[in-house]
């Protein structure tokens, strides 16, 4: 895609580089404005989370083992559900979305950094106390209400807790917001003066859709949130019905923001697979418009579907017609977008990489989503299974399947060039194996157990439901045990790892045009695009044997 | 930088290249478009208020509740004159600032920030004589929490206007080029200007 003015240099001889590229561990616990720590504090961070998610998720599974509650309490287990919802969305999935954003935006479009530098460590350093306070908040009295917290019931589980969750949520969102802000400034207005919008990488044309529906909804929810507040905390009754509220108004600002949200969770690992695949298949990315513009429409559907979750609460019927007919046309940017990745991978050199692995477990598994989606769209079908196991199912494909599969692909691809070290890819595969395994183990049985009836978010369930939820269990123990190689692999190779050279993958892409890790302020001169970003397979960069090309022991010259 | 001659179009990317790297300190300037975008997400948690306000309206059965007294309009209405003829006042600011008057900041700044603080002490006043509390009915509580969240709006426009005017101090602070911190109070002051007139009709007029 570029070369610099001075294509022969060898890099990584200069000393002078060598100090550039270099982070000491701890500027990972300061006050830093470069996006590339931002990045790393963001994703590392929101591993974190997601490993105390994932715990509050393995607790659930083992009560749900038996049909009595015999592991924790039904009030427990209430406030584990609602801390494993949140925590697994608001400071798992989004931060680790903002914090790919972060490191890849500025590399990808040729920045030096942010447009808003600051302002993005900020954004960062808001994440914490949000998380903190949340988890904090389970040893007092955590929220019981479900990660929605429906009023009324959340104004009757406990002020401390919903207060806190309140709180926690208001300060995740504004950081969200700050970091949208950031993104959509930065790909508009910093990219290299030779990289028009149709020859970006398609990872920043869904950061731009992501970007718009962050800035777009999350504030609805503040507003809600606001007034949840004040019914809880000073006694009004915006949503009380007791006291002439209306709860169903709470639902649609709830709803505004978080079926948007679940754009905001995916679209980034949209837009990251369209990256890795083209890559390691070794082609073209197939109808780069049609993908880039998907983007866009999925993220203008995304914000008028949003009472879909609400066709069982008196919504009128005409309202629940439109807002149906909306949600399945959804169903046609995504499928482009399926049709876009599996035609890429149609006749290409596919390289059985893990990031390729996980990243055709993430089209299979979003596959199953997206279909299971588009039943629930139907009003009727809505209705039968609404609020049990089929939604949990459901919802569970999109978002372990595609976002959690996507950020695994991610970390994968881009590993190298985050910590100049390559991963060790045979545990990569086992990580994908357990984890494709454990994932479908765990969920497929609850669709199942929906359309049986079993009602979700209770600790209790009818004896007949036992032998799939005990399937359901096991799975969950076979992905728990799937994060070990992932993070021995993650720290050891941080450390041990092989060098990484600049291009390992042989991409195209402007964040393999220069150091792994790149250094201090990315490029040492900006680049000039001399091909599109994904011209693979046309002569502009040595087409090796896979094999070959992903056995690395040593840096190879960069050319 | 690049010592090598180059062909007349490598020569071309090489000089853009030059341009971008020498002067990469100064890169330029998103802040007043972020500024705008933020005001934009800002202006989305507003609508969302609004349509709460809405929709809790249409869907009651008698609105205001029965027994809510009426709101008094002649002194809000002065308010909102206050209020809005203020946005003009603090134009006359950018208009100095872009003449290099550090004086004529000083001063429309000035006048603005009192006219802010007439509204404030204005709304202060009408919520002190309100015959309902924030707990009376869903009225009076949409009523309170939308002007308070406004007013808070208006308060942070007052500290700001207050952190330009103490930049002021040094009258080569701001200039012709360089006084993207009056722009964007400015920028902030209608918003809340406009957020103020859509309120106005909707809990004072309709």
């Amino acid at each position: 895609m570029t070369t610099t003015s001075k294509p022969k240099t060898p890099l990584p001889e200069e000393p002078k580089m060598l100090l550039g590229n270099e982070r000491k561990w701890t500027d990972y616990f300061t006050f830093c404005t470069d996006h590339k720590v931002i990045g790393i504090q963001y994703l590392v961070t929101a591993f974190f989370f997601y490993l105390v998610g994932g715990a509050l998720a393995t607790v659930m599974r083992t009560e749900l083992a038996t049909p009595a509650p015999d592991i924790v309490t039904p009030d427990v287990y209430n406030g584990i559900l609602t801390l494993h919802g949140t925590v697994m969305l608001f400071l798992w999935i989004v931060p680790a979305g903002a914090g790919l954003a972060n490191y890849l935006i500025p590399l990808m479009i040729g920045a030096r950094d942010m447009a808003f530098p600051r302002l993005n460590a900020i954004a960062f350093w808001l994440i914490p106390p949000s998380g903190l306070m949340l988890i904090g908040s389970f040893f007092f009295e955590p929220p019981s209400a479900g990660w929605t917290s429906y009023p009324p019931l959340s104004l009757t589980t406990g002020a401390l807790g919903e207060g806190i969750w309140i709180m926690s949520i208001l300060v995740g969102g504004t950081a969200s917001i700050l970091g949208g802000l950031n993104f959509l400034v930065t790909i508009l207005k910093m990219r290299v003066p030779s990289m028009p919008l149709t020859k970006m990488p398609l990872f920043c044309w869904a950061m731009i859709a992501t970007s718009l529906l962050i800035l777009i909804s999350t504030p609805v929810l503040a507003g809600a949130l606001i007034l949840l507040a004040f019914d809880l905390l000073a006694g009004t009754a915006f949503f009380n019905p007791t006291g002439g509220g209306n709860p169903v108004v709470y639902q649609h600002m709830f709803w505004f923001y978080s079926h948007p949200a679940v754009y905001i969770f995916v679209l980034p690992l949209f837009g990251a697979i369209s990256d890795v695949i083209a890559v390691h298949a070794r082609k073209p990315i197939f109808g780069y418009r049609a993908i880039a513009y998907s983007s866009i429409v999925i993220s203008f559907l995304g914000l008028i579907v949003w009472a879909h979750h609400m066709f069982t609460s008196g919504t009128p019927p005409w309202l629940r017609m439109f807002f149906m007919i909306t949600t399945m046309v959804i169903a046609v940017p995504t499928g482009i977008k399926v049709f876009g990745w599996v035609a890429t991978l149609w006749r290409g050199k596919i390289a059985y990489t893990s990031a390729m692995l996980f990243a055709l477990g993430f089209i299979a598994l979003f596959l199953i989503g997206g279909i299971s989606g588009v039943m629930l769209a139907a009003v009727p079908f809505d209705i039968h299974v609404h609020d049990t196991y089929f939604v949990v199912a459901h919802f569970h494909y999109v978002l372990f399947g595609a976002s959690v599969f996507g950020i695994f692909m991610s970390v994968y691809h881009w590993f190298p060039k985050m910590t100049g070290r390559m991963m060790n890819e045979f545990w990569g595969k086992i990580h994908f194996v357990l984890t494709f395994v454990g994932m479908n183990l765990t969920f497929m049985p609850m669709h199942e157990l929906g359309l049986r009836g079993m009602n979700r978010r209770i600790a209790l369930y009818d004896p007949q439901f036992t032998d799939l939820n005990v399937l359901a269990t096991i799975g969950s123990y076979i992905m728990a045990v799937s994060t070990i190689p992932f993070l021995i692999n993650a720290i050891w190779s941080w450390r041990y790892g092989k060098k990484a050279p600049a291009n390992p993958w042989r991409a195209l892409t402007l964040e393999w045009q220069t150091l792994s890790p790149p250094e201090l302020e990315n490029f040492e001169e900006l680049p000039v695009l001399k091909t599109g970003p994904y011209d693979y397979g046309l002569g502009y960069i040595a087409e090796e044997d896979p094999e070959e090309l992903y056995a690395h022991a040593v840096p190879a010259p960069v050319s | 930088m690049q010592g090598s001659i180059n062909t007349t179009a490598e020569g071309t990317l090489n000089l853009a290249q030059e341009e971008a790297h020498g002067h990469h300190e100064e890169h330029p300037d998103h802040r007043m478009f972020g500024i705008l975008v933020f005001l934009c997400a800002e202006s989305m948690l507003f609508l969302g208020l609004f349509v709460a306000y809405i929709t809790f309206r249409l869907v009651a059965t008698e609105w205001p509740p029965e027994g809510t007294p009426e709101l008094e309009i002649l002194l809000p209405g002065i308010n909102s004159l206050i209020l809005i003829s203020s946005s003009f006042v603090i134009h006359k600011a950018d208009t100095a600032a872009k003449q290099d008057d550090s004086k004529g900041v000083l001063t429309w700044f000035g006048i603005t920030a009192i006219m802010g603080a007439i509204f404030l002490l204005g709304q202060g006043y009408e919520y002190a004589n309100l015959e309902f509390g924030l707990r009376e009915n869903l009225f009076a509580s949409t009523f309170y929490v939308l002007t308070g969240f406004h007013g808070l709006h208006v308060f942070v426009g007052l500290l700001l206007m207050l952190a330009v005017l103490w930049r002021n101090r040094d009258p080569k602070h701001y200039s012709s080029e360089n006084h993207f911190g009056i722009e964007a109070v400015e920028l902030y002051w209608h918003f809340v200007d406009v957020i103020w007139i859509i309120l106005f009709v909707l809990l004072y007029l309709w």
